[in-house]
């Protein structure tokens, strides 16, 4: 079982909590509400109540024969995100951290959003719970997930477009976070990802895990061991973490993240924070960033709107640098071709994130013998990229 | 002695609040951006605080992201806000940085602190970095003989008032709302119990900032402040002048009314 963070909410030098004083007492109550709620019947048999009734979990597990054989080599084993309610991971966390604000009797909830996978299930746990819900989104992300603001609004969420800086998830955040320290009283700030101040790297992670040990299980019974490698992709990197965080005992399983290489790390518009990065303050943490010698946040770029975010999750950037993990950069062309693949050989439309995943780890099993089994996080559906796919594949 | 201690000593011999005044550097261009602080300075304001802009200003308000984003659009550095500092430290203000951490951490923290000491600068105040967090520039501020302003805040405890203002140095930042920078109709009615509070647990000074843009809200929070620090109304001159020039009177006016003010209470 993962020990970290410590007390003061550090993945040995990352993580921390870089914020406004003024923020300080919510972080410490919100520490304190979610201490007492993870050890109390009450609250963990209704999140396992409405994760089985509501979100519909168990989510299942894919044997992938006709995507290995296109790979040409392991086993592949896909753990269906896509099917859970909303079409991603992301109300799982959500609908945790929803119901811990309503235990600590906060009527608001803000989120903020990228792809708009992590404002969906917001906006859905909001309305399930009975909950005041506002949506802090990019203007630029706004554009290419319009499917997704529909969406939002329709669940009864007010969308709020940022127009600052690059119009994009970072900026959605600066926003969120501005919100939460006017309205700290009342509101409940829901972060989409492993990042942030703590407690929030760790609650996230501690909500997705489910990912992980449901899948661990579920190879377990279907192979009757565990795999070679569990990939995912990662943005801030709340699937990657929720599932990485199962095996991470499991010292001959190995980890591997995949992160958006844009049009190339080497033609500096990316978004692999990793492979380009160096570590900073940002949002709240110390993480590995995209960032120029004075420490300005550099400009992201990925195709897509949920990985195209300047760092990283603390406990990533822990990973790897311990080398438990490890993180590699794939480009948009490569996430594309993968999320063809994908749909012609399995039939499932993923997300062009999750895409980076398949892309990544597609010529991992090829070089590994059919005997080994690889396991993909398939985090999301595709749905709301479809615009972006046709433009991309010209399919019109 | 430092410069904000004895700048203090001064304010309570003549029985006033100081006027903290804040510009980002490099705004609207580094030489304007002196010109301006320096019109500041002519004008009565006690204290100087330069900004070091940043490309991620989460805890400020429309106001001064707009200036901040115009000073990085121009391509201004860190060894911009360095020479700033210096060019106004050279008048014989105590002259501050206000600054988000990251850039120092990128830039170094020890180099940072060295720097900002040789160029003339009391100290650096650090709106997200908490003590908790802090050791690093704990030590190089000792080193570098530089005084270190953190902030506390409505919502904060009374223990963490204490163990944020016993590692404050030059004097303590009492946000007197919960919220983003910016101007307001009204000062905080939250202000002067925050400011009691912390008057309760340690001997220094307490400046009071956010909302204050006016002579009147100058004179009311110098009522019970030992400085009343002014950021967004003064960015607000610059931004609304039609020229540099204009701009630059505007910002003297203001310093004029919030230095009356001040001396008012």
């Amino acid at each position: 079982m993962t020990s970290l963070p410590d007390a003061s909410g550090h993945f040995g030098p990352y993580g921390g909590r870089f914020v406004p004083e003024a923020l300080v007492a919510a972080l410490d109550e919100l520490t304190a509400a979610y201490d007492k709620a993870r050890g109390d019947e009450a609250f963990t048999g209704e999140l396992d109540r409405l994760l089985a009734t509501y979100v519909g979990r168990p989510t299942p597990l894919t044997d992938a024969g006709r995507l290995g054989r296109a790979a040409g080599g392991a086993r592949i084993l896909i753990k269906r995100e896509d099917l859970a309610h909303t079409g991603s991971h992301k109300l799982n966390n959500a609908l945790g951290q929803a119901l811990l604000a309503k235990r600590m009797g906060k009527p608001r909830i803000i989120a903020e959003t990228g792809a708009g996978q992590h404002g969906v299930a917001t906006a859905t746990a909001c309305a399930y719970l009975g909950l005041e819900c506002v949506v802090y989104m990019g203007e630029e992300d706004t554009r290419r997930q319009a499917l997704n603001v529909a969406r939002m609004r329709m669940l009864g969420a007010t969308v709020v477009p940022v127009m600052a800086g690059s119009r994009t998830l970072k900026d959605a955040i600066n926003e969120a976070m501005r919100d939460w320290v006017t309205n700290v009283e009342t509101t409940h700030y829901v972060i989409g990802s492993v990042m942030g101040p703590h407690p929030f790297p760790m609650i996230v992670r501690d909500f997705q895990r489910v990912i992980g040990v449901e899948a661990r299980a579920q190879c377990l019974e279907l192979t009757g061991r565990l795999p070679e490698v569990v990939a995912a992709c990662v943005g801030g990197g709340s699937n990657a973490m929720g599932i990485f965080s199962a095996f991470v005992a499991d010292t001959g399983v190995r980890l591997v993240g995949y992160e958006a290489g844009g049009e190339g790390v080497e033609t500096g518009r990316h978004a692999a924070t990793v492979a380009g990065g160096r570590p900073g303050v940002l949002h709240g943490m110390r993480t590995y960033l995209l960032q120029d010698a004075d420490g300005q946040t550099e400009p992201t770029h990925s195709i897509s709107a949920g990985l195209d975010y300047p760092g990283i999750g603390p406990e990533h950037a822990w990973l790897h640098d311990s080398g438990r993990a490890t993180y590699q950069a794939v480009t948009d062309a490569e996430a594309m071709d993968a999320m063809a693949l994908v749909a012609r050989t399995e039939g499932i439309l993923i997300a062009i994130e999750t895409a980076h995943a398949f892309a990544g780890v597609l010529p991992l099993a090829a070089s590994l013998g059919p005997d080994a089994v690889v396991l993909v996080c398939c985090s999301g559906r595709g749905d709301k990229d479809m615009d972006t796919a046709a433009r991309w594949f010209d399919l019109a | 002695m430092s410069g904000l201690a004895a700048a203090f000593e001064r304010g309570r011999a003549e029985g006033r609040g100081l006027l903290v005044g804040y510009l980002p550097a490099g705004f609207p261009t580094v030489p304007a951006g002196v010109a301006a602080l320096r019109a500041m300075v002519e004008a009565g304001t006690d204290v100087i605080e330069v900004g070091l802009p940043y490309s991620d200003p989460l805890i400020d308000g429309p106001t001064i992201q707009a200036a901040v984003a115009r000073a990085l659009a121009g391509g201004v550095r860190i060894r911009d806000v360095l020479a700033t500092v210096q060019a106004v430290a050279g008048t014989g203000v105590p002259t501050v940085v206000m600054t988000y951490w990251n850039p120092v951490d990128a830039y170094g923290v020890d180099r940072f602190a060295r720097d900002l000491a040789v160029a003339g600068g009391a100290g650096m105040i650090t709106p997200d970095l908490i003590p908790d967090e802090a050791a690093e520039w704990l030590d190089a501020s000792d080193a570098a003989g530089l005084d270190r302003i953190f902030l506390v805040a409505p919502s904060s405890t009374d223990e963490r008032i204490a163990m944020t203002a016993r590692h404050c140095r030059g004097f303590v930042y009492a946000t007197s709302v919960m919220g983003v920078t910016g101007a307001r109709g009204s000062t905080s009615v939250r202000a002067p119990e925050l400011v009691a509070r912390v008057r309760a647990v340690t001997d220094l000074p307490v400046g009071v900032g956010l909302g204050v843009s006016n002579g009147a809200q100058a004179a009311e929070v110098a009522g019970y402040a030992d400085a009343v620090i002014v950021g967004s109304a003064f960015v607000r001159c610059l931004l609304d002048a039609p020229s540099e020039g204009d701009g630059i009177r505007a910002v003297a006016a203001l310093a004029a009314d919030l230095a009356a003010g001040v001396r008012k209470r």
